[in-house]
């Protein structure tokens, strides 16, 4: 059976054991993107030969050492592309430095392999938004594999990849993995620097592993975290070994479950596989308690002022003279800005860059972004009065499963609804995680259906031991 | 909250963004009924709230004021789209 089909703990042993070698690993994942890649469209490149370079220089005593990992082109590698599935950066852009967490990732001895597809600077939900290619989900491939890491899901899930590097800004890890059906987590905010991450919403943004299983999610995120000093919101604590938690009970556990998040409008088959979850968890020793987060519904509007108001002045640097495209066609400096940007951005981030520039141009900003500020506030404070009496808080990933390619294209408003249930964890900054939680037959495909577990601040350990528990017991 | 209207064009250029007419017209359209529903914002009362701008607390970073390793000239300039010697070329700006 191809390696790539192996979860990091599965390969790691199996390394340890001498009975096979790195280069074993990328040359199985290299024939598996090529068997399956142009039907998933999950990858928009990789360089197998620079791979397995770096497999044969591995240092196997790492905890991480020889084994590949694909990353999202929105973060920068050393002499691989980082597009963005952008026009903007797919001609000429080669990263001249590693982001940190890919550092961070090399030093546990982890190879980064692969450019995973997404929507053009993270911005959207099904991954339809990226300009250099279309990713189908595995499961159906005539479905999206939701997004905006969609390519890195789709490629975990569909065995063309052993783990993957995600970002999310308000759902775009955990949403992909639970439409596709594999794990994602997102972490508290400031756990993974930012640093060589392309921005897009600065205060909402962050990375974070997807995986195969609970446990690789623990492992990966091992490599991670930590401070650095070229993101002054990565936080200066301790990072704990995430694994700690991983095989340990749940009993005595408190669950919350929002009203709020169980709500009309989400999908039958969703709610019975969500409701099921649960009834594992209480089976498990798990305290199961209603609780409220009251601002719920402010959420989606909340993060529809502030992800708009931040790309806008993000993306105000891709001004077509230090990197990215330049129009050959503009006569003056002005013209040169507004051809280079108008050829190289799509249409969603067009749409996102107009609403936050209009957001916080003159006399608006009152209005719009410190109102939302407002209202995060409120949703923060909904979160850490539910904290102090629950552990952890549970809720489906999305709404729906995943819809069909085309199904959600030009309706904005219908697609960023999609985000309700994971927004609000972004806009408080908290851990949480997707976990498959079964599926539901639509037109006779099973769909994978996610389940949402969302933690304090920084107890992502108490996150994964609850992921893991109902991972194992399922 | 102001009522959702948006001058399109005029945010247009503060983005430096070209539309087409067709183009501004359904971008019009599609960010009005985008603004409508962020005024689901105006039904609460958030006069004395806190704003929050980071979910954990951010505090300036320094470092102390000496030489370290950075990028080289060449490396700033290898993803120059257009680039002449040791500089990004522009089009010109003074007449």
């Amino acid at each position: 059976m191809s390696l790539a089909t192996s979860t990091i703990a599965q390969l790691r042993q199996r390394l340890t054991a001498g009975e096979i070698t790195p280069r074993d690993i990328v040359q199985d994942v290299a024939k598996a993107i090529e068997a399956r890649n142009s039907e998933l469209g999950a990858y928009l490149s990789f360089d197998t030969e620079a791979a397995l370079n770096e497999a044969d220089a591995a240092d196997k005593s790492l905890p991480l050492g020889g084994i590949p990992i694909g990353i999202k082109d929105n973060m920068n590698v050393t002499g691989q592309p980082c597009t963005c599935a952008s026009k903007i950066l797919a001609e000429n852009y080669t990263a001249p430095y590693d982001a940190g967490a890919i550092q961070k990732l090399r030093q546990g001895g982890a190879l980064p392999f692969g450019r995973l597809n997404m929507d053009e600077f993270a911005m959207g939900s099904t991954t339809e938004n990226s300009a250099l290619g279309v990713t189908r989900n595995p499961r159906d491939t005539s479905r999206v594999p939701g997004g905006s890491s969609g390519g890195s899901a789709a490629a975990v899930a569909g065995d063309i990849a052993i783990a993957a590097l995600g970002s999310d800004t308000g759902g775009s890890i955990r949403q992909p993995a639970a439409l596709c059906g594999c794990v994602g987590l997102k972490p508290t905010y400031g756990r993974v620097s930012r640093f060589g991450l392309v921005a897009f919403a600065s205060s909402l943004d962050q990375i974070g592993p997807i995986t195969k299983t609970v446990e690789d999610a623990a492992l990966l995120l091992n490599h991670l975290c930590g401070k650095d000093g070229r993101d002054s919101t990565s936080l200066d604590v301790e990072v704990p070994d995430f694994t700690t938690g991983i095989g340990k009970d749940i009993k005595g556990l408190r669950v919350g479950l929002p009203k709020e998040y169980f709500i009309e409008g989400t999908h039958a088959g969703v709610s019975a596989a969500v409701d099921a979850a649960i009834k594992k968890l209480e089976s498990l020793g798990a305290i199961i308690e209603q609780i409220s987060l009251p601002h719920t519904e402010l959420g989606v509007a909340t993060y529809y002022v502030l992800a708009p108001a931040e790309a806008s002045a993000n993306l105000a640097r891709f001004d077509g003279v230090r990197y990215g495209h330049r129009s050959s066609s503009a006569g003056d400096l002005m013209e040169h800005y507004v051809k280079s940007r108008s050829e190289g951005f799509g249409p969603e981030v067009k749409r996102r860059i107009l609403l936050g520039t209009y957001m916080l141009s003159s006399g608006y900003y009152d209005a719009y972004y410190l109102r939302a500020q407002k209202a995060r506030t409120l949703i923060r404070n909904d979160f850490t009065e539910a904290f102090s009496k629950v552990d952890v808080i549970v809720s489906p990933t999305s709404p729906a499963p995943a819809h069909k390619l085309g199904e959600l294209k030009d309706n904005p408003l219908a697609a960023y609804l999609e985000d309700v249930f994971t927004i609000p964890v972004n806009l408080a900054g908290l851990p949480g995680i997707s976990v498959p939680c079964g599926d539901i037959e639509v037109d006779g495909v099973k769909l994978p259906v996610g389940l949402q577990i969302i933690g304090k601040p920084l107890d992502e350990v108490t996150v994964l031991r609850a992921a893991h528990a109902y991972e194992q017991a399922r | 909250m102001p009522a959702a209207d948006i001058d399109i064009q005029k945010v247009a250029k503060l983005s430096r963004l070209s539309l087409t007419t067709e183009e501004a017209a359904h971008y019009e359209k599609q960010l009005n009924g985008v603004l409508a529903y962020i005024d689901t914002l105006t039904a609460h009362d958030l006069g004395d709230v806190e704003p929050t701008a980071h979910a954990m607390p951010v505090f300036d970073v320094l470092r102390v004021d000496e030489e370290r390793p950075g990028f080289t000239q060449e490396k700033c300039l290898s993803n120059a789209p257009k680039r002449v010697g040791d500089q990004f070329q522009i089009p010109k700006v003074i007449e």
